[in-house]
Formats: structure tokens, C-alpha cells, sequence
């Protein structure tokens, strides 16, 4: 892995410059032109050298910190960048999968389980028209039947509900698998920042070669409350966040507040 | 809040709704919902720009529309329903991730009828559709 670190004989610029001043000022107090802009020269060669130097390391810290952006899978060639948008797809696609899985399992067995309820409901009718006498000798050989294919068709819901409610609780292994890819990505997202910084710090010792300073430019454009324009944002992870809501009992406090 | 006496709101089950979400599954959640709710009556979109030509051609009831989607959003789409003469009084529910104060105001002052934060429940989805029938047909 390539080195970001600044250069630590970056103090020896200070010092080249201090003994280059130094020798200027002897040289303009000895009154020769020639030799104080030869010394000027010298001053001007040291600052370009460094500069150089110092944006060599930043441009080379750039393009290192992209290629060594990986997490694990050395094999690819792949930048982790592009391999982190895979697993996020990756992500996407199982939980898509998982969910419609479940869905699709779910509405199987919501009929099944109609059935259920709807044939105890109509045989418990009968039953008590039954315990109350009301039913003639024909209709109780009917409900007979009746209740002795109710047991069979109830067996084989049951049996089907269950394993579609062991197969729903399958469907959610997709966590495990998401869980993984998630912390992985969780790191490269870490990596890619612990690179930012150092690249910052590298930046920062080009901007104190040149003497250029950034203006503080974001700060003389404060968001006009008004103007703050409401877009999509997506899940707030964090409810407790200024102007969040906590939830339903929130938005509809807050709606009823409104007028609503 | 004023309730009247009988609280059992006479809703059309028949009504035709629109569900706008850029998520399968959940246009899946929200539509399988609508069923054990009695309505059946449902048609999907991906999206605000697959909805308002739907909305502008299809008699619809009813719109459910997420926020968040690529095209045009829920708020651009209450916004386009609110300024068509031909859509503008009809009831939008918004069932939505977007949980921040602002947004919520903005979604009132845009025109919709009700808003439900993601993750939600069945019981909430229900009485807030209650709620936009009684105050509508009330």
C-alpha cells in the first residue's frame, strides 16, 4: 500500500528558505544586484522544486488511494468503488427476492386459511342447529360428511400453511447474507475516508508552499430559510434529528396542528 | 377533532386507486392492503410520470402515492393533480419515508388529504383512509 503521509523533510523547505532570506539580506546589504537576483532565483527555484514535489505526492496519493480502495476480493481487477455498487445491488436484489418470496407465500396461504375459518364457521351452524334438534335424520348424514371431509381438507391446509410459514421464515436469510455485504461496504466507506484526510493534510502542505488560502466561500452564502427547497430525502435513520418526525403519532399531530 | 356518532364511514369499495411507488414490493404491500380492506379496484404506477397520464385518462377515485421516486416525485405529482382542472379534487394519500416537518407542511400546503410515514401499519393505513372519505364525502 502506497505511503500518504507528508513528507517528513517537508521542515527543510522552512529552513532552505531561512538561510536563502538570510543570505539575501547579506547580499543587499554587499549591494551587488547581480548576486540578490541570483539569490531570488535560488529562492524562487527551491519554491517551485517543493511545489512540484508536493503536488507529484498529491496527484500520486490520488490515483493510489482509488486503486487501493479494495476490500478482499483481490482477485478482481475491479476498483472497490464499482465492486461496492455491485453489493449494494447485490443487496437490492436479495432483499427484492426475499420480499417478494414471502409475499408470494403469504398470499398462498391466505386462502387456505380462509377455508379453514369459513368451513368451522358453517359447520358450527349446523352443529348447533344439530345439539338444538332442529336437524332432520337426512341432513345430519349430510353434515356427517360434511365434517368428515372438513377433517381430511383441514389436515391438508394445515399442512400446507405450515410449510409455507417455514418456508417465509427461510426467505428472511437474506439478512444474514445483506448483513455481510453491508459491513464490507460499511468499511470501504471508512477506508475511502481515512484516504480523504490524508489527501487533505497533502493538499494542505501545497497550499502552504503556494501561500494560497481558500476563502471562506460557503460561509458567505448562509441558506436562506425560505428558499430552502424541499426535495426527497429518503428514511431519516436518525429521528432524533431537529425537524424530524418520530413517526405516525408525529405527522399526525403535526397535521392536525395544520388544520388538518 | 369532530367524529360523528355513527364512526363506520360507507366507502365505495368498488372506488378505482392508483398506487405510485417506485418499489415492486411495496405497490405489492399497499395493493394487498387495499384488498383485506375490501378494495380491489386498484392499478399501479412506477412513478409520477407514468401516473398523471393514468390519472388524466383513467376516472380514477383515489391516488396512493409514495414520495421518493425518479421521474417525478409524489409532491410533483400532487402538484400536477392539484393544478388539472379535471383532478384537483381528488383525494391523495401519501405513504411515504420522508419524515421530515418541513416536508410534511410542504405536502399540506401542496393539497394532500393524508399522510402516512413509512414503515406503517395496516390499522394506519385504514384509518387514515377513513379519515379522507368521511372528511370527503362529509
Amino acid at each position: 500500500m502506497a505511503e500518504l503521509k507528508i513528507d517528513p523533510q517537508a521542515p527543510s523547505f522552512q529552513q532552505e528558505m531561512k538561510d536563502l532570506a538570510e543570505d539575501l539580506l547579506t547580499k543587499i546589504d554587499g549591494g551587488d544586484l547581480g548576486k540578490i537576483v541570483g539569490v531570488v532565483n535560488n529562492i524562487n527555484g527551491v519554491r517551485d522544486r517543493t511545489l512540484y514535489d508536493e503536488i507529484g505526492k498529491l496527484t500520486r496519493g490520488l490515483h493510489n488511494a482509488i486503486k487501493d480502495i479494495k476490500t478482499g476480493d483481490e482477485l478482481s481487477e475491479e476498483s472497490g468503488m464499482g465492486q461496492a455498487s455491485d453489493k449494494l445491488a447485490y443487496v437490492i436484489e436479495m432483499t427484492d427476492k426475499a420480499a417478494n418470496r414471502t409475499m408470494d407465500l403469504a398470499e398462498e396461504g391466505m386462502p387456505l386459511n380462509a377455508e379453514n375459518l369459513e368451513g368451522a364457521i358453517e359447520l358450527q351452524e349446523q352443529w348447533k342447529k344439530f345439539l338444538r334438534k332442529e336437524l332432520k335424520p337426512n341432513e345430519f348424514r349430510e353434515l356427517s360428511k360434511k365434517i368428515d371431509a372438513y377433517f381430511s381438507q383441514t389436515q391438508i391446509n394445515s399442512k400446507k400453511i405450515s410449510t409455507q410459514l417455514s418456508n417465509i421464515l427461510m426467505a428472511q436469510d437474506f439478512q444474514d447474507l445483506t448483513g455481510q455485504v453491508i459491513q464490507r461496504v460499511t468499511k470501504l466507506v471508512s477506508e475511502v475516508e481515512a484516504r480523504l484526510v490524508d489527501l487533505v493534510a497533502m493538499a494542505g502542505e501545497v497550499d502552504r508552499i503556494t501561500g494560497i488560502s481558500h476563502g471562506e466561500s460557503h460561509k458567505n452564502e448562509p441558506l436562506q430559510e425560505d428558499d430552502k427547497k424541499i426535495i426527497a430525502e429518503g428514511p431519516q435513520i436518525d429521528t432524533s434529528l431537529e425537524g424530524v418526525v418520530g413517526g405516525q403519532d408525529d405527522v399526525d399531530d403535526l397535521l392536525s396542528s395544520l388544520g388538518f | 377533532m369532530t367524529w360523528s356518532w355513527h364512526s363506520e364511514v360507507a366507502l365505495d369499495k368498488n372506488m378505482k386507486i392508483l398506487v405510485v411507488d417506485d418499489f415492486s414490493t411495496m405497490r405489492r404491500i399497499v395493493k394487498n392492503l387495499l384488498r383485506d380492506l375490501g378494495f380491489t379496484n386498484t392499478q399501479e404506477a412506477d412513478d409520477g410520470l407514468t401516473a398523471l397520464p393514468m390519472l388524466q385518462t383513467g376516472d380514477f377515485d383515489f391516488l396512493v402515492t409514495d414520495w421518493n421516486m425518479p421521474g417525478m416525485t409524489g409532491l410533483d405529482l400532487l402538484k400536477h393533480v392539484r393544478a388539472d382542472d379535471k383532478l384537483k379534487t381528488l383525494p391523495v394519500l401519501m405513504v411515504t419515508a420522508e419524515a421530515k416537518r418541513d416536508q410534511i407542511v410542504a405536502a399540506a400546503q401542496a393539497g394532500v388529504n393524508g399522510y402516512v410515514v413509512k414503515p406503517f401499519t395496516a390499522a394506519v393505513l385504514k384509518e387514515k383512509i377513513d379519515k379522507i372519505f368521511e372528511r370527503v364525502d362529509g
